[in-house]
């Protein structure tokens, strides 16, 4: 099995709010993520996908077909938007790091079908992401 | 088959070490450890990254609260290992020789108790050039 990985990064805003919580436990769980307007992050994501390369063309999946997925699914959802209002598949969800990768994952999965997603790694920072995997597939 | 999310965080901290063992001659220590067995050490700054599986919170979205997670590691570790001699400051390592091999094993051992999500796994890079990885047992 080999692994492949394309990177691409996006821009967007969000903010951590829960209306079911007051809005000093709101403060106190979010922090400055609470910050009524929002605030934005570069995101870094990075989709790694498993599979053994065709014979032919040598290839997992043709890395142009990976980048038109990203494209149609992430870019045009997510870049430059703002994630609590603009993302229908955030909508009810706090837009956290994991929550995000989590929605990605659902959106990538069934449009690979040239091999299978293995991991998708999403950086909020250098410092901070979220990995997502298939239940029960090693790291 | 469901998903499994995992979030990652990256700390630094700076410390020395020196690897020497006195289960070994001085030749030996030279032999094997080269420059790293000099005698007054010598530092690096470590970047450690980890990762923590869990159920995501619905009601924060989160698997642990960043603050929480950052001020475990930061008692646990940071505090610990941070701008100190591993060899002189770090009782696991008067008798181990601090490899980052065995600080992985000692930062592992440190944080598994977080008590609000799994730790899976910790990896330390010592340089850009090398990184080491733990998962427990």
């Amino acid at each position: 099995m080999v692994l492949i990985t394309r990177k691409i990064e996006f821009s967007a805003s969000h903010l951590y709010h829960n209306p079911a919580l007051s809005p000093e436990e709101n403060r106190r769980v979010f922090g400055k993520c609470n910050n009524p307007h929002g605030h934005g992050h570069n995101y870094t994501l990075e989709v790694t996908v498993a599979g053994e390369p065709d014979p032919v063309t040598g290839m997992v999946l043709d890395l142009k077909e990976l980048k038109d997925i990203l494209e149609r699914e992430v870019m045009h959802r997510m870049d430059h938007r703002f994630l609590n209002y603009e993302v229908a598949e955030l909508k009810g969800q706090i837009p956290t790091c994991e929550n995000i990768a989590r929605v990605i994952w659902e959106l990538l999965d069934p449009k690979i079908t040239q091999g299978k997603l293995h991991r998708v790694r999403l950086y909020e920072s250098a410092d901070l992401f979220a990995d997502c995997y298939r239940n029960g597939a090693t790291c | 088959m469901g998903i499994k999310i995992e979030l990652g965080r990256r700390y630094r901290f700076a410390a020395s070490h020196r690897l020497h063992t006195d289960r070994l001659s001085e030749e030996e220590n030279a032999r094997i450890f080269g420059k790293c067995a000099n005698p007054y050490g010598h530092g690096h700054n470590y970047v450690l990254e980890i990762s923590v599986s869990g159920e995501i919170d619905p009601a924060t979205g989160m698997i642990a609260n960043l603050a929480d997670l950052d001020s475990f590691v930061q008692r646990e570790v940071i505090e610990v290992f941070d701008c100190r001699s591993l060899n002189e400051d770090v009782a696991a390592f008067r008798k181990t020789v601090p490899t980052t091999e065995n600080l992985c094993i000692e930062i592992f051992e440190r944080l598994k108790g977080f008590p609000k999500g799994k730790l899976e796994r910790v990896r330390v890079q010592e340089t850009t050039n090398n990184s080491f990885e733990y998962a427990g047992k």
